[in-house]
Formats: C-alpha cells, structure tokens, sequence
C-alpha cells in the first residue's frame, strides 16, 4: 500500500494541500459543506482561526497576503456575499504573497437558504476561478492556485461544490514544508485604491486576465476523459465531468480545470474535431453563455437542469433533452431540533402567544416545522433584527407589538451586532424584542467556536465577547435567563418583555448539548493528558 | 471486476456515515478504487441520512445511479421506501432486524454488526482489512465491543 495515498473527501485534500503549500494562515466562518477546510488544517498543524463573519475572514487574509504570506480564506456560496465588498476590490490591489479563496456551493441545497452560483463572483470581480471535480483535484489546483496567485499577484478562487467537499476518493500527498515568515515592502500605489491609483489597477486586472488567458490556453489545467475520436464531444465542469463520463461513456469529455478565465482557444479547437458538442455544468449556464459569445456551436442544458445537483441519471436526461420529472422517492424523515434542545423551550412560547418570529440561520431555524411552526422570516445572517425592524415600522401598533427577532449566538457575532444599533438608532414607536437563543456554540456546522464562547478554532481559551455587555453599551435593555429554569414561566415573561415597548434583548442562555457532551470529552483527555 | 456500489441509510445518530466511512476504507486498503458520497449538515438532526460506498477498478461519479445498488444497507427499516430509485430486483437488502440487538454489548453497535454481516458478502474485501478501518474509525476504548459486535454480524445468518 502506497503510503502517500490517502482516501480523503475534497475539504480534507485542501487543508493536506495547504500544509503541503506552506499555508501561513487560514481563516473562514463555519458553513456547510466548507467547514472541515480549516478543522482538518488545524488538526495537522496549520494555523486557523474562525472570523465572526466571512468579510472579516476576507480582509484578514487579504492582508496576510499583501504583507507577503500564503493564505487561504474559506466560506460556504452565501459567504461570498458578505465578503464580496473586499474581494472585488483585492482583485485591484492584487497581492504580494498568496491568497486562495474557497467557495463552497450548495447546488440542491442540502443544507442552505438559497442556490446560487459563485461563479459569478469569479466574473464579476476578475478574479481566475479553479473548479476540481474529485479530491485530487481539489488538492492539486489548491497548490496550483496558490502558486498562480503568488506568479500573477491575484486571489484565485477555489470554487467547490457539496459533492466536491464531502465526497470521499483517493488523493496521493506529498510532504507538509513549514511556513516562511514573510517582509514586508511597501508599495502604497498597488495597495491604497483611491481613485487615481485604482484606475490603473483596474487596466493591469484586465491585463493580467488576458494573460492568464494565454497561460490557460497553453497550460493549464485540463482533463479529457472517455474514448478519442467520439463524435459526441462533451464540455463538463467540476463534478459534472465525472457524471457525464459514467452517464456518456460513448462522449469524449473535456474538463477545463480553470473556467475563470476560461481557455477559449482550446475549447475551440475542442468543439471543430467533434460532430455534436455538449456543455454539462451544474446551477447556472455561466460556461455555455460564454462559448456561445466565443462563436462556438455548443448544445447547453435546457431549464429544468439549472435546478438541482446532476447525477449520471441526470446527465444522461440533460444530454437527451428529456425535460420529463425526476422520479420522486418517498420523503425521508425532516431534520428536527434534537430532544432536549433548549431552544425548543423558547419556540413553545412564542407559538403560545402567537408571535410574528423574524428568525435567522441556525439549528433555530427549525423552529418553522411542527408542532412549533414559530417562524415567519428567514432571509440571511443577521436579519432576524433588520427584518424585524422593517416589519414594526409598517405594520399597523396591533400587529408590531407581537413582533420578535430570534438570533444564535454565533449569527449575533456575524450579523448581528449592526442590527442591534438599528434598533436603537432608527428605534421602532413601540420598541423591540430580540431573542439571543444563546447556546454557547455554532450547532448547525457541527459545533464550531466563536467570539461569543470564549475559545479559538482549536478550543484554547481566548478573551470571551460577551454578548449582554455589547448589548448593554450600544443601549439595549438586557434579560439573561435560563429557559429550563423559567419553565412554564417563560411565556409570560416573554409577554412583560414586549409589553414594556422598550429596546430590549433577552438572552436564552443554555448550552447545546451536543456542545457539552464535546466540552466534557475535551476536558476529560486534558485531564487525562495532565496525568 | 465490477464495480460495486452500496447504499447505507438510516437516520441522524444511528451510525451511517461511520458503516460508510469503515467500508470504503476497508475497500481503499484493500487496494480498490473507491468513491464515497454523502450529504451532511442539516440532515444530522434526526432526519434521514444516506451514504453512497462505491468499489472497484475504476470509479467515476461517486453517486450511485438509481437502480444500481447492489446492496442497501438500512440501519432503520423506515428509510427502505425513501431510498427505493437506488434497487433493482438483483440489489441485496439487508434490514436491520436480522440483528439480534441483545447479542450485541451496545445497541449503538448495530452499524458494525450490520457490517460484519455485510463483510460475508464482500469476499473481495479481506477480514483482516475490516479489522483495520475499524480500528482506524473508533476509540480504542470501544475497540472490544466493535470486535464483538461485527463478529455478531459475521455469524448472522438472513432470515
């Protein structure tokens, strides 16, 4: 057995790469499928922090790299947004060292709000994208983006995909190398982006995607599949390439490993040795459109496939142009809040009093399902609060009054701090309640920390944000309770709470515990290490 | 060979993505290719969860295409309908209940026992590979139940 070869999924390839690359830092915010990214980095030595949010993430790198590290910055598709402001202006400034941007897409959404294609971001900002199909993939391009962005001075995206992260396939690995400790060198016309230095910036970001254009054309990263001279020739993306290789095993299959910018001159002479051309790429036709533009004779998908992961079944109906419905399975058994969840308490309550719940993203937001059905809104991190505000200022007193925000912890820390000062800058006629469903951790993840719990990524203890005493200095009235110890209580105090029509937030404190079970274990092997 | 591919399904907590996680590393030492596939995140809260294990000289998609499973692996009997596109008539179901739950130290062993009796299917696959992926897969303290508890699976004969 090959002692290089391990059977990793693509976020554990990318944290081997990024030890292998000499990663000085990773940084992200938990979200699903990107998680493991930067747990399975700091579980073999890197160093990585959680950020409160994916904009602070981005900056942080975005400044490892101007002084001259490696960085990489990861974040599930929603993130990109948060963190868009910075990236779109770091294709500007550029970097010295290197940065690697891991966006992760949730096509189907198995555990997301909407989705969306990043790719777009990848356009929208000139930024060049990778996009790996297996778990080699994502360790090779990780190290091959690291090394385009230091030689092209650019953040490069790593555009996974849920099947990409957590899909489990054999990668080979080569030895970890330590980070350097880079100098820095000032250059405050690349890095400062007034107007007059941005303008030119703007000139060398088209130039350097037109360069690596070329560098695409005649070296990048490309992988063909299925039989030479098919007349049925096959243009595939990421994953996609690997069902199309098992759904047209008759179709030579192309996959561009980089589809940012793309190589136009390849594709081309791709597309004149074969009869009939397919492109197959999930979520958006962002590929197909823009071998289209080229002047290219390409077959894209019809509509029904922008919904949706593809499979080999899929792929094969994509190819067919069978539009007919996917056989539905019989439903499997929802998620639910877990027995003992003390946010079950809370959501009891405001179903009892009949509450209009602006909710957020969390474990919490399960609250919507039976028997609690005690959510109206959910939009994005953070606007439980913003929502909330929105909806007492038109409504009618009757309806405002019965208004809440429901927020985790972690999302307050995302999300939630600016929120808080709306409330008490533009305050509503008759006030607010948010609840902070405080369960000491970022549950739905799988148990990460944050500002708000008081330890780093790798659970070392660090400075604890409290969360009443931020509330407290922008101006909120504070409740801190324990909802198990309120018991039936809680309804009516949550009732007094909206009656006062002040400013008020009322922090649900109990831990998860999925989260203490992990706390206990922690503590137990310290102990026993000590001993 | 031909490739083998094999569904496990059950519900959040039960152990599926661990039987998973241990098959296709005992597949991987045993010199295989293989692809593993599976969706968590919002499903680990007591909902459904399925996993796909696939096996061979040369594998492709790491998703089962439907109707192509050779064995659905159920750790409970309530996920048999909503993983029905993945059978044929030619897949081999193997239920919970062929598992005598008091034979085991641990209820939470079904998983390993499941794959012990799994393991009788899978000649391809050396005991001596299970042995190792379970070990690389649990705490050393649950070593010795594991070893009973996949020994119960082995010595299962199927109603």
């Amino acid at each position: 057995m090959d002692p290089t070869k391990k059977l990793l999924n693509g976020d554990e390839a990318i944290a081997h790469a990024a030890r292998v690359a000499g990663v000085n830092l990773g940084i992200g915010y938990p979200g699903t499928p990107s998680t493991e990214i930067l747990e399975t980095f700091s579980a073999l030595g890197g160093y990585a922090q959680w950020a409160p949010n994916e904009k602070v993430a981005a900056e942080v790198a975005i400044g490892a790299a101007l002084a001259g590290g490696k960085a990489v910055v990861t974040m599930k598709h929603v993130g990109m947004n948060v963190a868009a402001d910075p990236f779109f202006t770091a294709a500007y400034t550029g970097v010295k060292g290197s940065l690697v941007i891991c966006a992760a897409d949730d096509p189907g959404m198995a555990s997301s709000q909407n989705e969306q294609d990043s790719r777009r971001y990848a356009v929208a900002a000139g930024l060049p994208m990778l996009e790996p199909a297996d778990s080699q993939q994502c360790y090779d391009y990780f190290i091959l983006a690291t090394e385009l962005s230091k030689r092209f001075g650019t953040p490069v995206i790593l555009r996974l995909t849920t099947r990409v992260c957590h899909s489990k396939t054999i990668v080979s690995i080569g030895n970890f190398s330590e980070p350097e400790t880079p100098s820095y060198t000032k250059d405050a016309k690349s890095h400062v982006m007034v107007p007059a230095f941005a303008r030119l910036a703007h000139l060398r970001l088209r130039k350097r995607l037109h360069d690596m254009e070329e560098w695409n054309v005649k070296e990048g990263p490309c992988t063909f599949l299925g039989p030479e001279n098919a007349k049925q020739g096959v243009i595939a993306t990421g994953i996609s390439a690997m069902h199309a290789a098992e759904a047209l095993p008759e179709a030579r299959i192309m996959q561009p490993g980089m589809t940012y910018p793309l190589p136009t001159d390849k594709i081309k002479a791709f597309v004149e040795s074969h009869e009939d051309n397919l492109v197959v790429e999930e979520g958006d036709p962002i590929v197909v459109e823009a071998l289209l533009a080229a002047g290219m004779k390409v077959r894209g998908k019809k509509e029904a496939f922008r919904y949706g992961e593809l499979n080999v079944a899929r792929v094969k109906k994509l190819a067919a142009e069978d539009v007919t419905p996917d056989p539905a399975p019989a439903p499997g058994k929802p998620p639910q809040l877990c027995p003992g969840c003390p946010h079950r308490l809370t959501f009891q309550a405001l179903h009892d009093l009949g509450c209009t719940v602006c909710g957020d993203i969390g474990c919490y937001t399960l609250g919507v399902l039976p028997p609690y059905e005690a959510m109206d809104t959910c939009v994005c991190m953070g606007a439980s609060i913003g929502a909330a505000l929105g909806m007492r200022e038109v409504l009618p007193a009757e309806q405002a009054k019965r208004i809440v925000s429901v927020i985790g912890d972690s999302t307050f820390m995302h999300s939630g701090l600016t929120g808080l000062v709306d409330m008490v800058y533009n305050r509503p006629p008759h006030g607010h309640v948010v609840i902070l469903l405080d369960n000491s951790t970022t549950a739905m993840t799988g148990l990460q920390e944050h500002p708000g719990t008081g330890r780093r990524l790798d659970h070392t203890e660090t400075v604890r944000v409290d969360p009443a005493a931020v509330a407290r200095a922008i101006g909120v009235r504070v409740e801190e309770v324990d909802p198990l110890a309120m018991k039936d209580t809680l309804k009516d105090f949550i009732r007094e709470q909206l009656d006062r029509e002040d400013v008020c937030m009322i922090i649900m404190k109990r831990s998860c515990l999925l989260a203490l079970k992990h706390l206990k274990d922690r503590e137990k092997a310290e102990a026993e290490k000590k001993a | 060979m031909k490739n083998i591919n094999i569904v496990f399904a059950g519900l959040g907590g039960q152990g599926v993505l661990r039987a998973s996680d241990i098959t296709a590393e005992a597949a991987f030492l045993t010199g295989f290719d293989v692809k593993k596939a599976e969706v968590h995140g919002m499903s680990q809260r007591g909902g459904s969860v399925s996993s796909d294990v696939r096996f061979g000289s040369g594998i492709k998609s790491p998703m089962i295409p439907a109707g192509t499973a050779d064995f659905l692996v159920l750790l409970d009997a309530s996920q048999k309908d909503p993983n029905a596109l993945c059978r044929s008539e030619k897949t081999v179901v193997i239920e919970p209940d062929i598992i005598k739950i008091e034979d085991l130290p641990n209820p939470k062993g079904l998983n390993v026992a499941l794959l012990g009796y799994l393991s009788t299917k899978l000649p391809e696959i050396p005991e001596e590979n299970w042995q190792k992926a379970l070990e690389n897969n649990f705490p050393e303290k649950l070593r010795e139940s594991n070893t009973i508890a996949f020994n119960v699976g082995r010595e299962t004969n199927a109603r």
